[in-house]
């Protein structure tokens, strides 16, 4: 229970910290944070990583099998996407050419 | 394989990361360094995956590097080869994944429990492995029909039916009902609710799965910003609620902050519309405006323009305004826009883009595709930043946009879009509006700002006018 109790600690500073950090982000970076967030969601990677490869029932490595590839499409595609949206972005000065 | 980490190392290493995400997002707070904050949060995630891997026994690892190639060349083709205006869905995509991933591993963890030790699921496990199984499923199944509807393969319309409500809440009956068993796990048919592959658990995960479809089915497009944000929390929760079934500290803190995150962007998108959420995922608007309605306000009011009258206003204009909406992205007229607005720029004027919170099909969606067409992000201004300077405005050009430039929502308090904070365009000296046909918005209802004295229209597509007007705009330099 002492675990439950740690990781309730967690999630609530957690969200408060999320919330004071994400409220200051400029509504023109709105689309890049939510790709961006969205990869930082496959973070449930680490633990399809922990199912597939413990290999305890077939039933649960495949679940863990997909997991892992689908949390791998969302870490690998949420970070690119948001690196070429953000390059994109540029301010003050205009570009050449 | 040994034990190569120590158990500590391995917490260490995801404070390590979870410190790297906080900074990362830290660092999305200006345009000048978010590269570098989403490098950071990816160096993160790459710490959190690699000393997992190292750390666990891998018993079967053809599996485990299989599904890492695979979902590694998919995302990776995904994001290189999608279109810009193609991103609303692909970000809704990537959402689901998230969110369903972490309903597989909440599964997956039941059923090595119940392999390794057998009898009931300790308490916290079974109440995080279902919260997480409910918000992991219905953010999957969500995310696609969003997808599908942004992308135009599911009807984009409202798509209402009697006893929607009463079918949702069955849905959610059935999957909480089927959450409570796995807590309470009672001995009523246990030879086949109790078998090894944890079926309540998947009668929980097809009934939310279905109340996913259910939910955002009914739901129009233009209320889209709203779900992709809405979604985008979910899928933070259902990682948090995994970390929970996993004593995890990793998940629960990254998928906090992608809760919080995406609740937040949700809020700004309700607000920009006044509406509340529950009228947004449960509401929706009423009848679309009849002709006689239509015609009672446009009937010889309507001004038409061309291109060439529009670039003569241009040539004598100090300050211009372009709006843009979503018209402006399924015409692809970003890069035509973006020129004229390099254009002006270069010849003195004062130029500014006036982006409406809900303009387009998610948040921020008008400035990633302004910022492809290599628009400066100092010209994007927000709605508060742009309205007080209208009247001191020679010329704005409305794009693609209609109810967010909708005067009604302060004139009129019986509209269904009253209260909701517009762009004051009228206040300008002149207002170009670039549409294809006078029907209404989202809202269905007529746009007076049309009939005015100094609103001149121009029919046609965007980037075809846009490019006209560029055309002249440089035959007359």
């Amino acid at each position: 229970m002492t675990d439950f109790i740690t990781n309730v600690t967690l999630f609530v500073l957690a969200a408060f910290l999320g919330y004071s950090v994400i409220t200051k982000i400029p509504a023109t970076l709105h689309t890049p944070l939510m790709s961006g967030a969205n990869a930082i969601t496959g973070i449930t990677l680490v633990g399809a990583v922990v199912v597939a490869g413990s290999g305890a029932t077939t039933f649960a490595t495949v679940l863990g099998f997909v997991a892992v590839v689908m949390a791998t499409v969302n870490v690998v595609g949420g970070y690119l996407v948001s690196h070429f949206m953000l390059e994109d972005f540029h301010g003050g000065g205009r570009r050449d050419g | 394989m040994v034990e190569v980490l120590s158990e500590q190392v391995v917490r260490l290493a995801y404070l390590l990361s979870a410190v790297l995400f906080i900074q990362g997002l830290r660092d999305m707070t200006h345009p000048r360094t978010a590269v570098r904050g989403n490098l950071v949060s990816a160096v993160g995630m790459l710490i959190a995956v690699g000393v997992t891997v190292l750390w666990f026994e891998i018993i079967s690892p053809v599996v485990l590097i299989g599904g890492l190639i695979v979902g590694g060349l998919v995302g990776a083709w995904l994001a290189v080869r999608v279109e810009m205006t193609q991103m609303p869905q692909l970000v809704g995509v990537f959402n689901g994944f998230g969110g369903g991933a972490s309903a597989l591993v909440a599964g997956a963890e039941l059923v090595e429990f119940q392999a390794a030790a057998g009898g009931s699921f300790p308490l916290e496990l079974a109440v995080a492995a279902a919260v997480s199984g409910i918000i992991g499923a219905v953010t999957l199944f969500g995310s696609m029909v969003a997808a599908g509807k942004l992308h135009g393969v599911i009807s984009t319309g409202a798509v209402r039916y009697s006893g929607e409500h009463a079918v949702k809440a069955a849905l959610l009956l059935v999957a909480v009902v089927a959450g409570i068993y796995l807590v309470v796990q009672p001995d009523l048919l246990s030879a086949y609710l109790h078998a090894a592959w944890v079926p309540p658990y998947w009668v929980l995960i097809l009934a939310a799965s279905v109340l996913g479809v259910m939910l955002v089915i009914p739901i129009g497009g233009a209320d889209m910003p709203v779900v992709i944000a809405l979604l985008n929390s979910y899928s933070g929760l259902a990682a948090a609620g995994t970390g929970f079934v996993l004593n995890n500290t990793a998940l629960i803190i990254a998928g906090t902050l992608v809760g919080a995150a995406g609740m937040i962007l949700t809020v700004i998108m309700c607000d920009a519309m006044n509406r509340s959420l529950t009228n947004v995922l449960f509401g929706g608007f009423g009848e679309v405006a009849t002709p006689e309605e239509m015609d009672e306000i446009y009937e010889g009011n309507i001004t038409e323009t061309s291109p060439e009258e529009l670039e003569m206003l241009l040539d004598t204009a100090g300050r211009v305004v372009i709006v843009p909406g979503y018209g402006m992205a399924v015409a692809q007229a970003q890069h035509a826009v973006a020129e004229l607005a390099e254009l002006l720029d270069a010849d003195g004027v004062d130029v500014a883009f006036g982006i409406h919170p809900v303009a387009g099909r998610m948040p921020g969606h008008m400035n990633v595709l302004l910022a492809e067409a290599d628009v400066p992000y100092d010209m994007m201004k927000e709605l508060t930043e742009i309205n007080p300077t209208f009247s001191q405005t020679d010329v704005v050009i409305v794009i693609g946009a209609n109810d967010v430039v909708n005067p009604l929502a302060n004139e009129d308090d019986s509209s269904p879009i009253s209260g909701m904070p517009v762009l004051n365009v009228g206040e300008a000296d002149t207002v170009i509006v670039n549409k294809r046909s006078l029907s209404p918005g989202f809202s269905g209802i007529p746009n007076p700002l049309f009939a005015r004295a100094n609103t001149y229209m121009l029919f046609g597509d965007g980037k075809e006018s846009m490019q006209d007007v560029v055309n002249e705009y440089k035959d007359s330099r």
